[in-house]
């Protein structure tokens, strides 16, 4: 199941940034084609949440390109990046502990009406025929996700894997083209895993959104990815199905030396 | 549980008791007097409450640590104060670089209403453009660093005010700013009228904020006070919805220091010190209850209820360790209160709601099915 023939909707070309003297990620050569769930594998300290970063436009390389769709991303701020349809969770969930996970949600679509004072002010009825779809659509992803029962407690008190979930949701309450998932299933329960990975697969043939995952699960990797970067001291190893890779020389040097230090 | 839900009524009622039954006890039970007593009590109290409501805006929602209220209530004080004050009268001609007559002009007869909404409008947009002006090179800075700086800022227009007569008199103060439709009354009727004329703009600013942040609007300002990164990594562009929840406010804030000038009748520099134009306000968000529009109001009437009172024990036989100190016991509490507070009521007198969107309260209200356990709701205000 390769999806060689299709194009690449993001590619990253000679991408380095570092931290002072640490090369976090070192002139990475990749790319995502279309369609695929690819998934993004590497010991500890690769660069690979910093090349999400990179991406998602919270940092900015210090060298290199990174095209989504066919246009130069790198440089935008993160609401931009967001605009094109990419979206982005993050590895430590940082959800908005001080609103209701509903709102957590609702936060999150584009174009609302209510996000102008004017607005708020003066054609309220439109406003909340808004917030109408929303919560419609936040309450649909939030039973998705096992969370519904939830809907109306603050973030805070959600326990470390429910948060891991929210922030899976908020990547659906928008219409992306393309979604960055850094380590989705840390701390989830592997039964509802296992459903999201279906359901991911489902979005991703139903849709078309490209996923492009981080994780460290190798069950959860073969179950979910049909291809494989590897990379391992910020910069691409090696690549391939998932088969591939596990027989990948190179790729078992790299976890061996990684757990060696 | 129960007990916890009388604090804030037992508090409102405590304060308003004393407030009224010192002056009234101490002036032998004169009624006009201590009705009086009470208008310039509400009336501070009215006006106090649209800074606290401004900086819940800052701070209550969208997370902006404005440590230089001053700034914004000098500024919309002095500007209301130029536009409505009579051209002709005295040295005002050479204020503002000799342009203050020119900028209060003619056709603003003093004694009709206009000149006081055009002041308020003034002083509003002059605060505003101060904020507009400060966020590019301060709302990027760390929460703290932003705090400082405007600090600074405050400190610096005052010094400017004070170091420059010829700006907006200096230290001399502006004197002789008319009050609202003063006319029209007899002097020592105006204030009542006064009073009901600041609690109806404190009204109408109340709904317009309450409506306004209480919406998808309001909910990218908690956003931001929650996580600056969620907030972009949710699509919202960060800096301009910052910008727009501190220039709100601050565009409040100068209207409040207009109204401050109506009340006065004279604006000068020392009432814009670091402890009455930001502190206290900051005393009376926290005792209210930061990120609730209407625990401002009940902060502002609890604290400045405990700094009158203060004053009002002076009359008493207090013993003379205390008599002479009065005046920095004042100082003591209410830096103890907002200690008290911090330590063992952080969310105020009346939490905040735990819901932003006004719909999504009424729509989670309605099916009972729906419904949060009732203790998990702290849902405040109404
Ligand atoms: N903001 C930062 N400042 C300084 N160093 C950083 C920063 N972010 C990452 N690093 C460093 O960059 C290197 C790569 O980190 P990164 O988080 O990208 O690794 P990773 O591949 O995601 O690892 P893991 O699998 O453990 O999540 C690490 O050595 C890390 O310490
Ligand atoms: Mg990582």
């Amino acid at each position: 199941m390769k999806s060689d023939q299709r194009p690449d909707i993001l590619t990253i070309e000679d991408v380095s940034k570092a931290f002072g003297g640490l090369q976090a990620v070192n002139r990475a050569d990749l790319a995502v084609a279309e369609g695929s769930i690819t998934g993004l594998i590497g010991p500890n300290g690769a660069g690979k949440t910093t090349l999400f970063n990179l991406i998602s436009g919270f940092l900015k390389p210090d060298h290199g390109h990174i095209t989504f769709k066919g246009e130069r991303i790198d440089g935008l701020p993160p609401h931009k990046v967001f605009h094109r349809g990419l979206v982005r969770t993050f590895q430590i969930p940082r959800e908005l502990g001080g609103m209701t996970v509903v709102e957590n949600l609702m936060l999150v679509p584009v174009n609302q009406a209510g996000e102008y004072l004017w607005n708020s002010w003066f054609l309220p009825w439109r406003v909340n025929e808004q917030e109408e779809t929303n919560f419609t659509k936040a309450e649909e992803v939030l039973s998705f996700l096992n969370l519904l029962h939830l809907r109306d407690e603050y973030a805070l008190n959600l326990s470390g894997g429910q948060k891991k979930l929210l922030e899976l949701g908020r990547t659906l309450m928008c219409n992306p083209k393309m979604i960055l998932l850094d380590e989705p299933a840390a701390g989830v329960n592997r039964t509802l895993m296992r459903d999201i990975v279906e359901d991911i697969k489902r979005l991703r043939k139903e849709l078309g959104i490209t996923f492009f995952v981080i994780e460290h699960d190798m069950d959860i990797v073969a179950l979910l990815c049909d291809r494989l970067i590897v990379m391992a001291e910020g910069t691409k190893l090696a690549e391939g199905s998932p088969d591939e890779v596990r027989k990948d020389e190179r790729v078992l040097e790299a976890y061996l030396g990684g757990r060696g230090r | 549980m129960r007990a916890e839900r009388m604090i804030t009524p037992a508090v409102l009622f405590v304060v308003a008791f004393l407030v009224t039954a010192l002056p009234f006890e101490r002036s032998g039970g004169n009624f006009a007097g201590t009705a009086s007593f009470l208008t310039t009590f509400l009336t501070t109290v009215g006006i106090y409450a649209i800074f606290t409501l401004a900086l819940n805006i800052q701070w209550g929602y969208t997370g902006v640590f404005n440590f230089g209220v001053a700034a914004f209530f000098l500024v919309g004080a002095y500007t209301a104060a130029i536009v409505t004050k009579d051209p002709a009268s005295g040295e005002f001609v050479q204020y503002v670089g000799g342009f203050g007559e020119f900028l209060s002009p003619n056709f603003l007869d003093a004694g009709e209403w206009l000149p006081f909404i055009v002041g308020i409008g003034a002083a509003g947009l002059a605060s505003g453009l101060l904020a507009l002006l400060l966020s590019v090179p301060t709302l990027r800075l760390r929460e703290d660093y932003l705090a400082i700086s405007t600090i600074g800022i405050a400190e610096l227009l005052r010094r400017a005010v004070i170091e420059n007569p010829t700006v907006v008199g200096g230290t001399n103060a502006m004197v002789g700013i008319p009050g609202p439709l003063d006319g029209y009354f007899a002097p020592g009727d105006w204030k009542y009228a006064f009073l009901v004329m600041v609690f109806v703009f404190l009204g109408l600013l109340l709904f317009a904020v309450e409506r306004g942040i209480r919406s998808p609007w309001g909910r990218v300002l908690r956003a931001l006070r929650e996580d600056e990164t969620v907030t972009a990594a949710s699509g919202k562009n960060v800096f301009a919805f910052k910008m727009q929840g501190f220039v709100f406010g601050a565009v409040i804030m100068g209207m409040g220091g207009a109204v401050f000038g109506f009340g006065r009748g004279s604006v000068s520099p020392d009432t814009f010190d670091h402890f009455f134009a930001t502190f206290l306000f900051w005393a009376m968000l926290i005792v209210g209850g930061s990120g609730n529009n209407w625990g401002a109001i009940v902060g502002a009437f609890v604290v400045w209820g405990v700094w009158t009172i203060s004053l009002q024990l002076n009359g008493y036989d207090l013993p003379g360790i205390l008599q002479v100190r009065i005046f920095f016991i004042r100082d003591l509490l209410i830096g103890s209160t907002i200690v008290l507070f911090l330590l063992l009521r952080p969310q105020g007198l009346v939490p905040e709601q735990r819901r932003v969107s006004s719909w999504l309260d009424r729509r989670v209200r309605t099916p009972p099915d729906a419904r949060p356990p009732p203790e998990a709701d702290a849902t405040g205000g109404e």
